[in-house]
């Protein structure tokens, strides 16, 4: 294992009965890298996070954490990470302060350095004016502020985060972003799942899951530019819904979305962009109000996952 | 095993508790109601409600009534005009007992032969009527004597001073009060309610809030978590018994005979199993509901099994052996030893070493079935 190598997968599997939900996974992520996970709901990134943390058993395959095996060695890997869960893992009825008491005590911080750590990191979050405040009342930006704060509070030199601005106002997405890059730059490794494209930009590597198997990864810069992304053409029209309509029926279009006042189409190549123009040309759309432009990270992914099938795994 | 970071559990768990006012108060205050109103429960059958049709009417009738009355367990509520009357009331359930003296009683008294009175015990509960039954044919019995006597003097006979003198004693509760049997063991019984309801919480509570995750991918071992979690409820428990024994001293005056050092000790010991049953079954459910009902399935057979109602040597062998296996057999003995009989360890240990091999096993098994994994 390569001394910058912060995980490795290598066939991680994790079956429910006869559901498959994470089916031989394969990755790595290098020490002080931001990983995005990205991937529709159910496609076995909590799952995946789970078996990182040593809280799941991988039903084959093997994976290591910091050097220590997730199954053989759950204790080793726990003491070094920090794991913020989807959902509540807050106690509503304990404030700010008590939060971050019970874990420096659970991970072994005691006295002195129990107070100096939680003092840091109430600073750091910004609630130090809410230090007595119940968590159950804190608004949901808080929330998750506090929960960051607590999976970090012992310094660990991995981070898992599931989901960790889901339903949080988008001015609040910005400040979490803005505190997990700064960890990144203090070298802090970071795997993160979200659901918001725009998120997934900040991350230096990016793997899309679906249906428990990495079909894409790569940069967002290299993503965007792969073969496999396809052409996309942003329309500008008044008659967009209509047109969306319209489009999404044609055989050679990949995807179709509306982004505000535009369109955006992709299509597989450049014999499908001619047969685009031509379709648009009939419609009195000349190339004035259909650029091509460089899709989006939501082009990409909203192209790979068509009813037509799931491409095989492709680095990019 | 990390003291500090159970200690860091028992804090988060002190501090939950003592937030909510609402359960602190209903902690508190539940064992206290129900050991009211269980200290309550008797299985006295004294002052039953009886129906007389007295068709004599004379003053010897009314002095066999009046023996009834004297004995303190009947009670004596309606007259009754016909034998449909007195079947009605007993029908009725407003009479558990009716008693019918024929219209000749006294004549036949008179003439030196033997009246025959009628006494009909509702005998649905056969417990209380086989009481009834026994005091009525030892009020005839004792009335027949004197009267014997009586006819004795009148003629000059002397009375023979033969026969079996029975002297009685009732040890440990020489008032026979029913309350000083019940108490002990209504302490019981409530602790055992409270600590596994408490202690089912704990676990499957933060799985369903999601916190247990967070738990369990920190560093804490089940040994820790699981002792953490039960210092509180320990902590809650010893004030609950000790607001019970005031109770019980002060407002049914039961007084405690024996050592209360070795009460409590033995209290101690008896948490550890309790709590370990519902620590088990909180690791068991995947919902509340579901370690509600699961607790039924010991609750339920422990009350029946352990002597609390029925005494265990009293049962059929298969069922006294199971009872062996409730750990509320060998503390009801426990606390009726100490607080009614007095005695002290030279007689409880046998139940002592066995409550706590009990405890043991029940809080082992459900340390080593949680495993931090969640599934």
């Amino acid at each position: 294992m390569n001394a910058a190598t912060t995980v490795r997968a290598e066939a991680l599997t994790r079956c429910f009965g006869d559901f498959v939900a994470v089916d031989r996974i394969s990755f790595e992520i290098q020490a002080g890298q931001i990983w995005g996970f990205l991937g529709p709901n159910g496609s076995g990134k909590s799952t995946t996070i789970r078996m990182l943390c040593g809280v799941l058993e991988p039903t084959a395959g093997r994976a290591q954490v910091l050097g220590y095996d997730v199954a053989r060695d759950p204790e080793a890997v726990k003491l070094r990470i920090g794991y913020m869960s989807q959902g509540s893992s807050l106690w509503n009825d304990l404030t700010v302060e008590e939060h971050l008491r019970l874990f420096a005590g659970l991970f072994g911080l005691y006295g002195a350095a129990a107070n100096a750590a939680v003092e840091e990191w109430i600073a750091r979050i910004g609630l130090a004016e809410r230090r007595r405040q119940l968590a159950g009342s804190l608004p949901g930006g808080y929330r998750k502020r506090l929960a960051l704060a607590c999976a970090l509070l012992h310094r660990p030199q991995m981070l898992f985060l599931d989901e960790p601005t889901a339903g949080v106002d988008p001015v609040s997405r910005r400040e979490f972003w803005d505190i997990i890059v700064g960890l990144a730059d203090e070298g802090v490794t970071v795997m993160v799942t979200t659901h918001y494209l725009d998120e997934a930009e900040h991350c230096h590597q990016l793997a899309f899951i679906y249906g428990g198997r990495i079909i894409a990864r790569g940069s967002p810069e290299a993503l965007k530019r792969a073969p496999g992304a396809g052409v996309t053409v942003e329309i500008i029209s008044k008659e967009n819904a209509l047109l969306l309509d319209a489009v999404e029926n044609l055989g050679y279009v990949r995807s179709a979305s509306l982004y505000g006042s535009s369109l955006h189409v992709t299509v597989e190549n450049d014999v499908g962009l001619a047969q685009l123009r031509a379709f648009l040309d009939a419609r009195g759309i000349g190339p004035a109000e259909s650029a091509t432009i460089t899709p989006s990270l939501e082009d990409v992914f909203s192209g790979l996952v068509t009813p037509a099938g799931v491409p095989e795994d492709h680095p990019a | 095993m990390n003291f500090r970071r159970m200690w860091t559990i028992a804090v988060k768990e002190y501090v939950q508790f003592f937030r909510d006012r609402r359960t602190v108060m209903a902690t508190m205050l539940m064992p206290l109601i129900q050991v009211v109103l269980y200290g309550y429960l008797s299985s006295d059958v004294r002052y039953q409600p009886t129906v007389v049709w007295d068709l004599s009417q004379t003053s010897e009738s009314r002095q066999l009534l009046a023996a009834f009355t004297n004995s303190q367990y009947f009670s004596i509520k309606y007259n009754a005009t016909s034998m449909h009357d007195v079947v009605s009331r007993i029908e009725g359930g407003q009479a558990l007992a009716g008693i019918v003296i024929p219209p000749d009683y006294a004549k036949l008294l008179h003439r030196k032969q033997s009246p025959e009175v009628m006494v009909a015990v509702d005998a649905s509960d056969a417990t209380a009527a086989r009481t009834s039954l026994s005091v009525a044919q030892a009020i005839g019995s004792s009335l027949s004597g004197t009267l014997v006597i009586k006819e004795l003097k009148m003629n000059g006979v002397p009375i023979p001073k033969i026969g079996v003198d029975v002297r009685t004693r009732a040890w440990y509760n020489p008032a026979l009060r029913q309350e000083v049997f019940i108490v002990p063991g209504v302490l019981a019984l409530v602790m055992q309610f409270t600590m596994t309801f408490l202690s089912m919480s704990t676990i499957v509570r933060e799985r369903e809030l999601g916190t247990l995750e967070q738990l369990v991918v920190s560093p804490i071992q089940p040994w820790e978590l699981m002792l953490g979690k039960m210092i509180p409820l320990i902590t809650i428990g010893f004030i609950n018994v000790t607001m019970i024994l005031l109770l019980a001293v002060f407002w049914f005056g039961v007084p405690i005979a024996g050592s209360l050092g070795l009460l409590y000790l033995t209290v101690f010991i008896f948490f550890f199993t309790t709590l370990g049953m519902g620590t088990l079954v909180s690791t068991i459910a995947k919902t509340y509901i579901q370690a509600v009902q699961l607790i039924q399935f010991f609750l339920m057979p422990s009350m029946l099994l352990s002597g609390f109602i029925f005494p265990v040597a009293a049962m059929p062998p298969a069922l006294q052996a199971l009872s062996y296996l409730v750990p509320l057999t060998y503390f009801l003995t426990i606390v009726r030893g100490i607080i009614i009989k007095g005695v002290g360890i030279e007689y409880l240990w046998p139940q002592i070493v066995l409550l706590l091999l009990l405890g043991l096993a029940v809080f082992t098994t459900a340390v080593l079935r949680f495993r931090k994994r969640i599934d």
